[in-house]
């Protein structure tokens, strides 16, 4: 797809009227993600319970890719177990690299139309921003959970302070 | 189109048979024809090792060589071609004059006074100086407009300065700095003047004893010569008592196991074998930019910024930084466009074939202190036309359209 369409047919919508910019109440963990050359800056909050991310939302300033690209991501992932949003961004990731089939990227539903991205390297970062700290906060979610299961399986299953916000 | 510019244009093959916008000249300039024959004309007629063969290629290739720092020394008036180190590009330089100068002279209590204006190659060298002697970083704040003021100049360029270091043009206001003004306060406080001339050098006549300045650094790349070659010049009783920045091969006199003494200037800060084949194509381009001539040069970038700045201000949602005064951009129009991140300003632009520069450019400080984030620049070459401002404002004014505004 040419870039102009791109934005016409996806990207702008998601950038101009984004469905999940705002602030969550009592989000599970908060990340801020930035792409330092771009000033690229996301906020991304989620809300975990049992495993399955049940609200998720972000804020935050940047070129229309990195917006609409975690706008898209958080259609993707609500409601999804945190394993599945792992593979998801795998399946993303893959996708931006161009190592995925057709068939493969259908899960991605409206994401796919970042496909063409994987042909202008200097926004791959834009668009992998959002997937990046989903994937980065999911991943500490987890640490969490293996630690809080060793040290003592009676204590409070809350997050402390970690070294990436959890709150 | 002017006939002289249209004919000077022919000489650049990557403009011809294509419709692509290039306004990105203070990024890197195209090259023309001229400049990659003479490359050519040294690698098929004499390319040897410089300055270390004791046969003909190589004697001519030194010859070449130091023809190239003659050239140098002459286009920007120093005192002899032995003040011309080559290096990479500015960057070297700056990093050259900041660990061989700065580190030796620099005492803790001493400042370092730069501008908010910098490009990242103007502030880290001294970042570095300033960690490791102890001496302060101070800051020149321009007007909005990009004006050093006299108070300015004078309230922070006190005795306690040891360098003072100044872009001669700002890459981002385009604003041209009163380099002998500062130097004169620096001089006066005690201190060596350094100037950048990365996106000075390219687009007005440079002179650096009526400067004021004791080291001058610039890139060949962005006045039309090849990417990696660059020059420091510096005067010659600073240089002959600094240290050797890099130390190896062809910068030495004598060498025993323990100990070395250094060749002469300007080899002493030369080491390794040197970018002759570079230093030819600068040499080319130098000649090339005297052909063509600063009058015609200076005339072509005013009368298109002109054009550009005033078909800028038709566009409402568009804010152009800097003075509002065409003249003072040397080529460089610096802009944001209302709701659009000019990462998007530039990617759709591209889908035009209009390559512009947008980002921080280097300068984050400078992005801070506007109070902006990034921006889009759009830098113009005397190869650039009337007929290209034209069609860049039209497109310029579709890009909120493409990135979904009013539809």
């Amino acid at each position: 797809m040419e870039i102009k369409q791109l934005y016409r047919e996806i990207v702008n919508e998601h950038n101009l009227h984004p469905s999940h910019k705002r602030n969550l109440d009592n989000p599970t963990m908060v990340l801020q993600g930035i792409n330092p050359s771009c000033g690229d800056d996301i906020n991304l909050q989620l809300k975990v319970k049992d495993g399955i991310i049940e609200d998720a939302a972000f804020n935050g300033s940047g070129c229309a890719i990195s917006q609409a690209s975690t706008d898209m991501m958080i259609d993707l992932i609500i409601g999804q177990t945190k394993e599945e949003a792992l593979k998801l961004a795998g399946t993303f990731m893959g996708m931006i690299k161009g190592e995925t089939t057709e068939e493969e990227i259908e899960v991605l539903d409206e994401a796919a139309a970042l496909q063409d991205i994987s042909h202008m390297p200097a926004r791959v970062k834009c668009a992998v921003l959002g997937w990046r700290t989903m994937r980065q906060m999911v991943e500490e979610l987890n640490r969490q959970e293996v630690k809080d299961a060793d040290v003592t399986a009676a204590g409070s299953s809350e997050c402390g302070a970690g070294p990436c916000g959890v709150k | 189109m002017n006939t002289l510019i249209e004919q000077y244009r022919r000489d650049f093959p990557i403009l011809q048979g294509n419709d692509v916008i290039y306004f990105d000249n203070a990024a890197t300039s195209q090259r023309p024809v001229q400049v990659m024959e003479a490359m050519r004309g040294f690698n098929d007629t004499c390319n040897a090792n410089p300055l270390r063969g004791l046969y003909a290629w190589s004697v001519e290739a030194t010859e070449a060589y130091e023809r190239a720092r003659e050239t140098v020394a002459d286009f920007i008036g120093a005192a002899h071609a032995r003040e011309i180190i080559f290096t990479r590009n500015t960057t070297e330089s700056m990093n050259l004059v900041a660990y061989s100068y700065g580190l030796s002279v620099c005492r803790p209590g001493d400042e370092i006074v730069i501008t908010v204006m910098e490009h990242h190659s103007n502030i880290l060298p001294w970042q570095m100086v300033a960690r490791q002697t102890g001496a302060k970083l101070v800051y020149m704040e321009p007007l909005a407009d990009g004006t050093l003021t006299d108070e300015e100049i004078e309230s922070k360029i006190t005795d306690k300065a040891k360098i003072v270091s100044v872009g001669h043009v700002s890459n981002v206001m385009g604003v041209t700095n009163p380099i002998r003004k500062i130097a004169d306060a620096a001089h006066a406080a005690g201190a060596v003047m350094v100037v950048d001339g990365a996106q000075s050098t390219p687009h007005m006549p440079v002179n650096v004893r009526d400067l004021g300045a004791d080291f001058y650094a610039f890139s060949g790349h962005k006045m039309m010569g090849p990417m990696g070659i660059g020059v420091l010049y510096g005067r010659e009783d600073l240089l002959d008592a600094m240290p050797p920045f890099l130390t190896g091969g062809e910068m030495i006199e004598y060498v025993t196991r323990e100990s070395a003494t250094y060749a002469e200037l300007p080899h002493k800060f030369e080491a390794g074998t040197v970018n002759a084949t570079g230093a030819v194509g600068l040499e080319a381009a130098i000649s090339y930019m005297k052909k063509v001539g600063f009058d015609l040069i200076m005339g072509q970038e005013e009368l298109l910024t002109k054009r550009l700045m005033a078909a800028l201000k038709e566009i409402p949602e568009i804010t152009v930084y800097g003075s509002s005064d065409p003249t003072r951009h040397c080529g460089i129009v610096t802009f944001n466009i209302d709701g659009c991140h000019p990462h998007d300003v530039s990617s759709v632009l591209d889908t035009e074939h209009v390559d512009i520069r947008a980002g921080h450019h280097c300068a984050q400080p400078l992005m801070k202190f506007m109070g902006v984030g990034s921006t889009a620049r759009a830098s113009l070459y005397f190869y650039n036309t009337e007929e290209e401002v034209d069609r860049f404002a039209e497109k310029v004014s579709k890009v909120r359209g493409w990135l979904g505004y009013g539809n």
